[in-house]
């Protein structure tokens, strides 16, 4: 399991690993609730920052993930098409979605460290957005 | 009723968020969507015993020597055939045979009987009921504002139930009971909103809370779960029940809706059955239909149903079946004879899913017995 702290996150609740590796934050695997489906990008795309690529689904309804920085999908986890569930139970670890090989690593700059996204959740609650 | 724009809160509101429920604003009530997780509360349901705040609903006593010819008027189905300690589903049809509501009707004596109303349509169903009861002796009272909602579903209902209120234990499917619990009158009837056994607690606002709180402890050895309204949905939606405002309203008829067996045209008169008839008799131009995902996917409301590649109808009401680990969603089709296992395809998100016509319920629960 990655440590929430050292990832970069987007307004739209995907954190980024410096690896390459995308996923949802908890926060947002708890907003979406239980996942019935995932329907990851294919191997090989090549996605700009901010296009949405995946689609998480819930009971509830469905929720595009945007990629956090652009480049091209290298890998996707298995694991969450088997058993969805695992995005919610382990939302840093068995539950990422994607990995992507970056084609302008200094876009990673614009997301929100882990604290400025602790803040961001915070306003976000305080706006009663939810 | 109040007629008050500000959300509305149960009885049960700070139990719901002592009990960490996710809020959400239900047709102008504050109510759970969720507790922990629907799916971990489907399967309280679907395996042990699930506790729901209905508090919404409305409640209407009919009171009177001419209860039930008003009863009889306004219902489709045939309350007649109901006596003291039953209780019946119905539709409530307007003069074009659209549904006014869908309710659940008790008797609790033969000039008494509480119609159990849906939350949003409360207000309307009472004008309506004020407007056809004229020049009959029969007395009307919206205590929807006394009563609060408790259901109790699931295979372990029973077992919890007869902790509680012994007498409701031991009731049939679709009996009801009038008793004294914590020293107030309430009403239970064996009915429900998820295809599980169970029953609905029906009990002034001072004693929701006790009851609710009694209902948790005494449950707990049963693994007893409150559940929200996402479960409810996804529960009634596998069960085949009908959503009022959403399967349903004034603008489709009972026939349609696919609940041809509400409508007995053998009973007498009563509101819409001419327009009820001249449908039977010259068949349906529409029809709501179950439709299956063949592959992994959730169809939501409001997505196209294409058969042949041509548009049919779009989804009403649509979800994850964690039962049958399949999407699964109803919509009103312009081709109303389409056999079980006809293949169509759902759109979603701009691409179109393999599906099949299924015949609804979705799921029926090995817990109750075959007919019940």
């Amino acid at each position: 399991m990655l440590d929430p702290k050292t990832l970069r996150y987007q307004k739209s609740h995907e954190w980024f690993s410096p690896d390459g590796t995308v996923g949802i934050s908890d926060h947002a695997q708890k907003e979406i609730t239980d996942v019935v489906f995932v329907e990851p990008p294919k191997v090989g795309r090549v996605v700009k920052q901010g296009e949405a690529c995946c689609v998480v689904e819930s009971v509830k309804a469905a929720f595009d993930i945007y990629a956090p920085v652009s480049g091209e999908i290298v890998a996707v986890n298995a694991e969450t098409s088997k058993n969805p569930a695992v995005v919610n139970s382990e939302p840093y670890g068995k539950g990422w979605l994607f990995k992507l090989k970056p084609s302008s690593p200094r876009e990673a700059d614009v997301l929100m460290s882990s604290g400025d996204y602790e803040k961001f959740i915070a306003s976000e609650a305080a706006h009663g957005s939810h | 009723m109040t007629t008050s724009t500000l959300p509305r809160r149960t009885a049960l509101f700070e139990s719901h968020q002592r009990l960490g429920g996710r809020i959400v604003d239900f047709h102008g009530w504050e109510l759970p969507v969720q507790y922990e997780s629907i799916m971990k509360e489907h399967d309280a349901v679907r395996n042990r015993v699930g506790l729901f705040d209905v508090s919404h609903m409305g409640q209407v006593f009919v009171t009177g020597p001419q209860a039930l010819a008003f009863l009889q008027k306004v219902n489709a189905n045939d309350i007649s055939k109901i006596g003291p300690g039953k209780a019946i589903y119905s539709h409530l049809p307007n003069e074009k045979g659209g549904v006014v509501d869908d309710v659940i009707v008790s008797c609790l004596a033969k000039d008494r009987y509480l119609v159990v109303v849906n939350a949003a349509t409360a207000d309307k169903d009472f004008a309506w009921f004020q407007k056809q009861a004229k020049g009959l002796d029969v007395s009307l009272e919206n205590k929807s504002d006394h009563y609060g909602m408790i259901a109790v579903q699931g295979p372990k209902a029973a077992a919890l139930i007869a902790i509680i209120a012994p007498a409701a234990a031991a009731l049939p499917r679709f009996g009801a009971l009038e008793l004294e619990l914590y020293g107030q009158r309430c009403f239970i009837t064996r009915t429900g909103y998820t295809g599980e056994d169970g029953a609905e607690f029906i009990v002034p606002n001072e004693i929701v809370v006790r009851l609710w709180e009694d209902l948790l402890a005494q449950g707990q050895s049963y693994g007893v779960a409150p559940c929200g309204l996402g479960a409810r949905d996804v529960l009634r939606l596998e069960a085949g029940y009908l959503l009022y405002g959403q399967d349903l309203d004034d603008d489709f008829t009972t026939y349609e809706a696919n609940y041809g067996w509400v409508v007995k045209l053998d009973k007498g008169d009563f509101i819409g059955k001419a327009a009820l008839l001249k449908q039977k008799q010259e068949g349906l131009k529409r029809k709501l239909t179950g439709v299956k995902l063949l592959e992994r996917g959730v169809p939501r409301a409001g997505a196209p149903v294409l058969v042949d590649g041509r548009e049919a109808g779009k989804l009403r009401s649509a979800t994850f079946s964690p039962s049958l680990q399949a999407g699964i969603g109803v919509g009103y089709l312009d081709l109303p004879d389409l056999p079980a296992g006809t293949k169509c395809a759902v759109s979603l998100h701009g691409r179109e899913a393999p599906a099949e016509i299924v015949k609804v319920p979705f799921y029926r629960s090995p817990n109750l017995k075959k007919g019940a």
